[in-house]
């Protein structure tokens, strides 16, 4: 063994205990932290950090092969649909209402209330009770 | 060392198993699924590396795609009430996430 693969050896052994190393942190994170969207937080570091480590690791030990190609393969994949998946998850979670605790401010913006033009006054109201005013003396003075 | 890597990933496969069965709400068990999916693949790709036949690469490849694409079906699902067209179309039908903690689905 040459001095070249020793260190490609070296280099892809420390990758993949790195890499297993933010793997067991990401379950252990994934188990213990106390809210979901903190366990977001440990679950983001399995599908990045973790991943990458790992898969770099195992692409040093496979050589230029086809095994490489999958893994690059493999590799390209997660990281692409990783954190579109958390994403996901926790667009579908703050949708839905599920808030952190303590936070009390509503997920979503209300939707605003469809203004219908009056086809009498052209000007716009500036405050819902001026319309209610305008609309009512409007319809006093038509009856 | 591949061993540490498998010891490893089975180690956090059960954490994240575990999170899976006793997670409170809906969203966590979907993140632990997701997340479980993750590791699954890694696993089977390290199994490979240790046994010296890294032949199961492509079984992660598709696990990997079918992972992704279940947890996707699975918000949309419990987003929408179902899988397939979800264009805002009918009336009777209301689709407000308010009803989902009516439905104690978040735990």
């Amino acid at each position: 063994m040459n001095g070249f693969d020793l260190l490609i050896d070296l280099l892809s052994w420390a990758l993949i205990l790195a890499g297993s190393a933010f793997l067991l942190i990401g379950a252990i994170g994934t188990l213990r932290f106390p809210d979901f969207w903190s366990r977001l937080h440990a679950v983001s570091v399995t599908d990045s950090a973790g991943m990458i480590l790992l898969v770099l690791g195992m692409i040093l030990q496979a050589g230029l092969t086809l095994v490489t190609v999958k893994l690059v393969l493999i590799g390209v994949f997660l990281f692409v649909t990783g954190p579109t998946a958390t994403h996901a998850v926790a667009n579908a979670a703050l949708v839905s209402g599920f808030l952190p605790e303590g936070l009390s401010r509503p997920a979503l913006p209300k939707r605003k209330a469809v203004r219908k033009k009056s086809p009498a006054k052209k000007t716009k109201a500036t405050t819902k009770t001026r319309t209610r005013t305008a609309s009512k003396t409007r319809k006093g003075g038509t009856g | 060392m591949f061993l540490a890597a498998t010891i490893a990933l089975f180690i956090g496969m059960i954490m994240v198993l575990v999170r899976l069965f006793a997670g409170p709400s809906l969203y966590d068990r979907v993140l632990a699924s997701n997340s479980f999916g993750t590791y699954t693949v890694l696993f089977i790709g390290v199994l490979g590396f240790l046994n010296g036949r890294p032949d199961f690469l492509d079984i992660a490849l598709l696990y990997a795609l079918i992972n992704f694409a279940g947890t996707i079906a699975v918000l949309k699902y419990f987003r929408y009430r179902t899988v397939g067209d979800t264009s805002p179309q009918k009336k009777g039908v209301k689709n407000t996430p308010g009803k989902l903690r009516d439905r104690g689905v978040l735990g």
